[in-house]
């Protein structure tokens, strides 16, 4: 059984549906991302998920429960990881979780124990009397994800954890998080980071406009979309409308990243050399997910 | 419509808490203010006044500087440091991902502020006991009063707090609303000082029933219209605190 189930899920802000008639089933101890370029709704869609948002239409069921009748009792196992920062700047980093614990009821004892659990999984231990304005970005990121696992969680709801953190500790957290599934923690994920993304989960759902376009294991979204190869042609911009008509003419899928231009194709290196006069570059490489995304959602995240 | 569940009280534990770390630079201010002001006008513009009934002018002003101080404090917490809360530090999202509701944090809220009242109206009665302005034992019910009156105005704050567009929007709040209660709700002058029109004006203001409640409690004369004065508190804080609930709910849960 799915413990995270959607059906026909809507969010509509006066004429902006942000979230469209979207169908998910994530099953139990699974991580499962969620990857759309900036307004694609992925934030829209969690904070439905978290009872922090009533949707327009449609119907989520968590462990088998409405949310909406079972609120309570259904937030009472979610962690939740924010897009937006909201730690308590009035309290220090452990009050900040015991803080936390007691809105779980978590008894004080247990509480303390949980807490400083927490802070060393994530490296803060020494930071444990800081003001939350003396940590720095990373350090706050890292806080908010020990602060999700809290109350020990069946489904944490990570909305782009490792923006902002430096490569050792996006190791760290991804090490913590791939460690999770050995727990049974169901993950849902939400990120711009291709890496993390192919790294990490599961299966994927694209996401563009407030709908599902695909959803599946990042390793056959790829042989699906991008078997072939994607071939990499740095222009000059007075050659690219050039080029762009000649992929055009030929049927060839490509994508466009200011002056680069990806063509998803197996054909030789010269078949394509001939299309430009004087490409600046030309590389070919496996197709990664970032590819299929582009393709899927003719976006860049950079927009 | 949703009611709000015990478990209010972590919300409450967690404005102690931060009291309990930042208080020293904040509270002296709160607590100097109307002190200053019973001593000044007391002693100061006392000694031009006569009452009718041979009162001492500081006598008089005492348990509306306690009344109007309370009004004060709830508003304060539930307005400016409500709003921050809300809008700048989203301590309210954070709260409401786990399992308390949104009904949970308002009532937390006003219940927080409502402390803040009791604080401040027992730091105000003590100093006026020192200087002995205080003669019947009534008095100590002013302490649950003043809780019941930060009730009242935090539930009035909060819903305010709910439909703002911006902190800067308190404002009208305070210069509309609450400061001129302090000045025409019967604390430095009876009510029948005014011209008709002011009167009509001052019954109608929430904190005037508890300028009356306050100064029989400290003088110990009790007349009927204190009844009705007590079913008005506990009436309009009903209303205003079953107001504040969804109103909050409508604001949060987009
Ligand atoms: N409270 C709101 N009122 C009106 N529109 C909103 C609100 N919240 C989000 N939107 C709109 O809904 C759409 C989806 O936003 P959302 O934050 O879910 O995107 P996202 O996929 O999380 O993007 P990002 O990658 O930038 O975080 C956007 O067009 C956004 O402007
Ligand atoms: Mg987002």
């Amino acid at each position: 059984m799915a413990i995270v189930k959607t059906e026909g899920l809507t969010k509509k802000y006066r004429d902006l549906v942000a979230v469209d008639h979207v169908n998910l089933e994530i099953e139990e101890g699974e991580c499962f991302g969620l990857l759309g370029p900036n307004g694609a709704g992925k934030t829209t869609l969690i904070r439905m998920l978290i009872a922090a948002s009533p949707p327009t239409e449609g119907h989520v069921w968590i462990l088998g429960k409405d949310l909406q009748k079972h609120a309570r009792e259904i937030k009472a196992v979610i962690g939740v990881v924010p897009q937006m920062d909201n730690l308590d700047p009035d309290l220090s980093v452990l009050q900040n979780l015991l803080a936390f614990a007691r809105y779980f009821d978590i008894p004080r004892k247990e509480a303390h124990r949980r807490s400083l659990e927490v802070l060393t999984l994530f490296e803060l231990q020494n930071r444990m009397s800081s003001q939350i304005r003396e940590l720095s970005g990373g350090m706050r990121r890292r806080l908010l994800l020990a602060r999700g696992l809290l109350n020990q969680p069946k489904v944490i709801v990570l909305d782009e954890p490792s923006i902002g953190l430096d490569p050792q500790a996006r190791y760290l957290v991804w090490q913590k998080l791939t460690e999770l599934k050995s727990q049974g923690v169901t993950r849902l994920l939400c990120t711009q980071n291709m890496d993390e993304a192919a790294l990490l989960c599961d299966r994927v759902a694209i996401m563009h406009l407030g709908k599902i376009l695909n959803i599946d294991t990042p390793q056959k979204l790829v042989e699906r979309y991008g078997d072939s190869g994607v071939v990499e042609i740095e222009v000059d911009p007075a050659s690219r409308a050039g080029l762009i008509r000649q992929l055009k003419e030929r049927g060839y899928e490509y994508t466009e990243i200011a002056n680069h231009v990806h063509v998803f194709t197996a054909d030789s290196d010269a078949a394509l050399q001939g299309l430009v006069t004087s490409p600046l570059r030309l590389r070919r490489r496996q197709a990664t997910l970032e590819d299929i995304f582009f393709r899927l959602t003719g976006r860049s995240l950079l927009e | 419509m949703r009611l709000f569940s015990w478990r209010f009280i972590r919300v409450w534990q967690r404005n102690r808490d931060v009291f309990l770390r930042l208080w020293r630079p904040e509270a002296p201010g709160f607590f100097a203010e109307p002190i200053l002001i019973l001593l000044a006008m007391g002693t100061g513009l006392g000694a031009y006044v006569g009452l009718v009934n041979g009162q001492k002018y500081i006598e008089f002003i005492a348990p509306g500087i306690i009344a109007s101080y309370a009004m004060f404090s709830a508003s304060f917490e539930c307005t400016y440091g409500s709003f921050v809360r809300m809008e700048y530090q989203r301590t309210y999202d954070a709260i409401i991902s786990t399992p308390l509701s949104v009904e949970d944090v308002v009532a937390g809220e006003i219940f927080w502020g409502a402390t803040r009242s009791l604080m401040t109206g027992t730091a105000i009665l003590i100093v006026a006991s020192a200087f002995q302005l205080i003669h019947s034992p009534w008095a100590v019910l002013i302490l649950p009063l003043a809780f019941l009156e930060g009730l009242m105005f935090g539930s009035i704050a909060m819903l305010f707090t709910a439909v703002v567009p911006s902190i800067y929007t308190f404002n009208y709040f305070f210069t509309i609303f609450v400061t001129p209660m302090f000045y025409f709700s019967g604390v430095f002058f009876p009510l029948t000082s005014f011209p008709e029109l002011v009167q009509r004006l001052s019954w109608i203001a929430p904190l005037t029933p508890l300028v009356y409640l306050t100064r029989a409690l400290v003088s110990g004369q009790f007349y009927p219209g204190l009844i009705g004065a007590f079913f008005l508190v506990l009436g309009l804080t009903a209303v205003f605190f079953l107001a504040a609930l969804p109103a909050m709910s409508r604001r949060l849960l987009k």
